[in-house]
């Protein structure tokens, strides 16, 4: 078991939920009360990453954190070290592929709330902040509960765009599902095994806790 | 219009049409009433501050909410508004005293629970403020709406169609709740509705809307049995619409003759059609009177008509009668006539029956060619 390889998966994972929780929020709240010219186009953009293979993703990811490019070497200026094959450049990636996974039940859930309940919380005098506190996020929790979920389930799997990017540096970049690959070229199928069911037990626990918690403030509200 | 009152002016052209003026005096009910699709429930928002209207005004209370050409607009959040949703909106996540805690931020935390279950009480809820919505009958939920409503403490009140989502036992409930509610409120109430026993019921004035357009206000009353327009009668529901000459008319006896399919009947005095004018005439069901086959009656000497039955349509404890006058090609007399009255007077199809048209509720319109039906009369 490369517990070095689980723990970093699991702070990368944790990170990216970290980041793209307020960001999805603010995205698919936009995105549900908004109407405007290009939507379709920003709703397309958003979920490229669910479609694109993802050894292009991190291609292309590479080229636009690498040295030669201007974000790599306004990195490198600043915190004097490179950003691909680090973890940062790491986490900057598994933001980016993340999005749709982050964003698209956010966004459901924010269109699920009717909009006669968003205009009686400004017929009550409730502020645009009050509104989205008290109303709009405990309604849209289901949905921001399993863009989490999904965020941080596919953030442990994520295989071809980690490879692309961070490389398999460990401690560093050497993500779980690397530390497999690894292992099983190295014919240790003992050790892939043990690290598959680990990841295998921690996804279920993840996606299981998202079900229940769902449910659950599903009956509250429903009696 | 004075303190405390409302004043609405709204025009646009699009997306929805709008040429509506409105006023509603504070403890006053209004009846917004007009067909699906007529602008109601447009117009509840453009009040709400939750639509933007392109021209117009609405002042309420001395304040100026809404002014397009001062370039004057509060939203919704600062407009003192309780407004009732037809499917209520209740917040689904929280108590029914949380709904209302919500709408009284302004108070002090302490405060607010107390007037919130005071509130409640009001509206008939006590004992069921910990309960989410989704526990409570359709008629408990729009309790707590009128209360949310309340809580607010608003310059004025308006409901949309409040009682379209109970059955029909919980809304002749509903309707004396209202009933006693409104004498205690002291602002503008509008009731938006497209039932117009509804709006006679609930209603002080009457407002009747198509495609944007409030065509005419007035007490209930009034509007529903003398129309100032044939638009208006058909929107109220009046069937029996004519074409008629008026031949003359005799102030000292307070009666307009008119003449309709060689028929000379007499009117309420209405001087503003000059004799000779071509008019529309309308009469309210109330004011025929079906003429006992048995016996003479008292008010066969007034205004009889005679003619065949063509239709019998039974309508619950009622009998729509389509009766044809002079003629079965002309458009018809239609009167509803209780089941058992049919019954005891042996009136079936083909049957010759007589009715008295009372003159009082004989009312002249101008002549509308496009909406009369059968120009001839």
């Amino acid at each position: 078991m490369d517990w070095s390889a689980l723990s970093l998966s699991l702070k990368l994972a944790a990170w990216t939920v970290l980041i793209l929780l307020p960001l999805g929020i603010w995205v698919g709240h936009f995105l549900a009360a908004n109407r405007f010219r290009g939507r379709a186009w920003v709703e397309a953009l958003l979920a490229l990453p669910l479609v694109l293979p993802p050894t292009v993703l991190g291609y292309y990811l590479l080229v636009a954190m690498g040295g030669a490019s201007p974000l790599g070497q306004m990195y490198e200026t600043v915190f004097g070290r490179p950003l691909v094959f680090s973890f940062e450049g790491l986490l900057v990636a598994s933001v980016i592929f993340n999005i749709p996974f982050a964003i698209q039940p956010m966004q459901r859930g924010f269109e699920a709330i009717a909009p006669e309940v968003r205009d009686a919380a400004a017929c009550c005098g409730l502020s645009r902040w009050r509104t989205l506190w008290r109303i709009e996020l405990p309604l849209a929790w289901p949905g921001i509960l399993s863009a989490m979920v999904l965020t941080f389930a596919h953030t442990l799997g994520e295989f071809g765009v980690v490879l692309m990017v961070g490389g398999s540096i460990p401690g560093e970049t050497k993500t779980v599902a690397i530390a497999i690959y690894d292992r099983v070229q190295a014919f240790d199928t003992a050790g892939a095994g043990i690290m598959s069911a680990a990841l295998l037990l921690i996804s279920l626990v993840a996606i299981g806790f998202a079900y229940f918690t769902t449910a659950r403030s599903r009956t509250q509200r429903h009696g | 219009m004075g303190d405390g009152g409302i004043d609405i002016r709204l025009q646009q052209s699009g997306p929805i049409p709008l040429d509506a003026a409105l006023e509603c005096a504070p403890g006053e009910v209004l009846a917004l009433v007009g067909p699906s699709g007529s602008g109601k429930t447009t117009i509840l928002r453009a009040i709400a501050g939750l639509l933007r209207v392109a021209q117009g005004a609405i002042r309420c209370g001395g304040v100026t909410w809404f002014d397009a050409q001062q370039g004057v607009y509060l939203d919704a959040r600062h407009r003192r508004v309780g407004y009732v949703f037809q499917n209520y909106a209740l917040f689904p996540h929280l108590s029914a005293l949380h709904n209302v805690m919500e709408a009284m931020l302004e108070l002090p935390a302490d405060e607010r629970e107390r007037r919130a279950r005071d509130v409640l009480a009001r509206v008939r809820l006590a004992g069921l403020e910990d309960r989410v919505p989704a526990m409570l009958s359709g008629g408990q939920q729009q309790r707590v709406a009128v209360a949310r409503a309340l809580a607010r403490e608003p310059e004025v009140m308006l409901l949309d169609e409040p009682f379209s989502a109970v059955d029909r036992a919980t809304r002749q409930r509903l309707y004396r709740e209202l009933a006693e509610l409104r004498r205690e409120l002291a602002m503008p109430v509008i009731l938006v509705t497209h039932d117009l026993d509804e709006a006679q019921m609930l209603s002080d004035r009457l407002c009747v809307l198509h495609q944007g357009r409030t065509l005419q206000s007035g007490e209930p009353l009034a509007v529903m049995t003398r129309p100032e327009t044939v638009e208006v009668a058909q929107l109220v529901g009046l069937r029996n619409v004519f074409r008629a000459g008026v031949v003359a008319h005799d102030a000292a006896r307070g009666v307009t003759t008119i003449e309709w399919r060689r028929h000379r009947l007499e009117a309420r005095l209405q001087t503003q059609f000059p004799a000779g004018a071509q008019v529309t005439w309308v009469i309210p069901q109330g004011h025929i009177v079906l003429h006992r086959r048995d016996r003479p009656s008292r008010g066969e000497r007034e205004n009889p008509v005679f003619g065949n039955v063509i239709e019998l349509l039974p309508l619950g404890e009622n009998v729509v009668l389509s009766v044809a006058i002079n003629g079965p090609d002309r458009p018809p007399l239609f009167l509803t006539v209780p089941a058992h009255t049919a019954r005891r007077n042996s009136i079936a199809q083909d049957v010759e029956i007589g009715v008295s048209l009372l003159s009082e509720g004989i009312h002249l319109m101008p002549v509308d060619d496009a909406r009369t039906p059968g120009k001839r009369g």
